[in-house]
């Protein structure tokens, strides 16, 4: 083989193994598939507050990973879906619903049982006013809802685990124990905001950070937030 | 080189005015200037180490720039004046290139071990994590750090501030023992105040950086990593985790203030008050926490069909303290 040709194959040989190795990175570093945005920015008129509802299931379903705990959203259209990145209003105030059908549990840091950034510091438990919920009484916290760089928590009260006809499968309704878990906040000027759950629920994962929690699009996901 | 020995003298004096100027243009210019700024006792120091070595190193850099610029100027072949190259005794070995060579690189690297050394002594370990008993304390830290774990634990200016920084996916909270034991979302320190971080983790390998403060400590679960500083300015400042520990990380940062000291004991009053039914319900401060490793806590999974990483651990278990 002339120079020219051995010079040529060892390029396309390098450039091939930087390809793979890259790719191996990549995925890697990407723990799930992200999934759509589901977009509120038209769902009301500019400036007017925007209803954000969401459920937490303690399982999926269907999917890559059924048994999987998880959020869903509430579309404009009033159809569940499996989406955790929601685009909002920038400086709009959200009136969020969370329908909890999960069990609760102690927290690992009850940090987490105070609410914290909401519109007042409070949030309501199935109509009642609530700052601060001791997870160690009761049915303990199901999950929380958290947007870390906007110092917003709220911690959702579990369900009894005795309960009879807790829902398995989601879109979980109404008539399976639940919580309706709501509050109010105000977004921030446009940008992404990371909001996750802090009740390490990976169940069977190191410390349960793993699985759910360390994938996209199951307990945490993004605020998008635009300005308008 | 031999044959003409004024080539050394004018490399060494071109490099000498040049690091002179530069250095000067240094100090000066850029060295107020070089972060992490002047915000903590721990941050000028490491603004001074910064320009120490800044001012040691452009001689150096000058230096080889000086002989290859020298070189090529003098020595290229395509001077018709220039010598061609020759082999022999001559070109083998120049006694006093190599015996300077090697004096001014072991003077500086000695220097520079002993320097760093000495930095590191005297700012109380320079705000790196010194791990649960520090070698280098400052003064008052060991009496406020025993205080800590009783119940009667208070703060005033003037002592030191006991901060407990607790890192976990994907968050800093902070404890403070000296007011009641409350845990906040929000890190808020006093000026003028030496403040003794003591850094643990309730889950994976964390990095606790405070970078305008020039404080790093890993966080560690089931360790306690101690770093001590002292407020010179008010301010903001960023807190950032620097050890990569799952999907959030990039997400892990807040933002911290250092507020005058009534400004501080106005805030932590204010908050120890309105935390106080939560802060009832926390484990008692202890320097770490055993969390259980499956879930949430001892008996998370209430029907005990998942075995615990540790069948010992409790949560909020005390450690001993350091």
């Amino acid at each position: 083989m002339s120079i020219a040709g051995r010079l040529t194959t060892v390029v396309v040989a390098f450039l091939v193994a930087v390809g793979l190795v890259l790719a191996a990175v990549a995925a890697f570093l990407t723990p799930g598939t992200p999934g759509g945005v589901v977009n509120f920015t038209k769902a009301q008129a500019a400036g007017q507050p925007v209803n954000l509802t969401v459920q937490t299931v303690g399982s999926i379903g269907t999917g890559l990973h059924p048994t999987w705990v998880s959020y869903l959203v509430k579309n404009p259209q009033g159809k569940w879906v499996h989406e955790t990145t929601w685009e909002l209003p920038a400086h709009t105030l959200v009136h969020m619903t969370v329908y909890q059908y999960d069990s609760g549990s102690p927290l690992r840091n009850q940090e987490w049982g105070q609410v914290q950034g909401t519109i007042g510091g409070t949030a309501t438990l199935n109509g009642s006013t609530y700052s601060q919920y001791d997870s160690y009484t009761g049915n303990g916290v199901g999950h929380t809802f958290a947007i870390p760089t906007l110092d917003l928590s709220v911690p959702l009260i579990g369900v009894s685990p005795t309960a009879t006809n807790v829902c398995g499968v989601a879109p979980c309704h109404f008539n399976s124990p639940h919580n309706i878990i709501t509050f109010s906040f105000k977004t921030p000027g446009a940008g992404n905001y990371p909001w996750q759950c802090f009740v390490p629920c990976g169940l069977g994962y190191l410390y349960g950070n793993g699985g759910p929690m360390s994938t996209q699009n199951y307990m945490g996901g993004f605020l998008d937030v635009v300005a308008q | 080189m031999n044959k003409d020995p004024n080539h050394l003298r004018r490399i060494f004096v071109i490099t000498a005015v040049l690091s002179v100027a530069a250095d000067l243009l240094y100090w000066f210019l850029a060295g107020p200037h070089i972060p992490p700024g002047r915000m903590t006792s721990t941050a000028s120091s490491n603004q001074w180490d910064f320009n120490i070595l800044m001012v040691i190193a452009l001689p150096v850099l000058i230096g080889v720039w000086v002989f290859l610029g020298y070189t090529i100027a003098n020595w290229s072949s395509k001077r018709a004046s220039a010598p061609e190259p020759k082999g022999g005794a001559a070109a083998r070995s120049n006694m006093k290139a190599q015996t300077l060579w090697i004096v001014i690189t072991s003077v500086v690297v000695l220097f520079l071990a002993g320097f760093g050394t000495f930095e590191l002594i005297i700012g109380d370990g320079s705000g790196g994590g010194e791990g649960p008993n520090p070698v280098w304390e400052p003064a008052g830290a060991a009496q406020a750090e025993t205080a800590a774990l009783t119940s009667s634990a208070s703060w005033a200016p003037g002592k030191v501030l006991v901060v407990q920084v607790i890192a976990q996916q994907w968050k800093f909270t902070y404890r403070y023992p000296q007011f009641g034991g409350f845990e906040s979302a929000q890190l808020i320190l006093p000026n003028d105040t030496t403040v003794a971080f003591n850094v643990t983790s309730l889950d994976v390998i964390h990095s606790f950086w405070a970078y305008q403060l020039e404080v790093k400590a890993d966080a560690n679960p089931q360790e306690n990593n101690v770093a001590f500083t002292t407020t010179k300015q008010l301010g903001q400042f960023t807190v950032r985790c620097s050890e990569l520990c799952g999907l959030w990380h990039g997400a892990m940062y807040d933002f911290g203030k250092v507020e005058t000291r009534s400004n501080f004991t106005n805030w932590a009053t204010t908050t120890e008050s309105a935390n106080s039914a939560n802060t009832a319900d926390l484990p008692a401060f202890a320097w770490t926490y055993v969390p259980d490793a499956n879930g949430a806590a001892g008996g998370y999974y209430p029907d005990g069909t998942v075995t615990p990483y540790s069948t010992v651990e409790t949560y909020g278990a005390k450690q001993a303290a350091s």
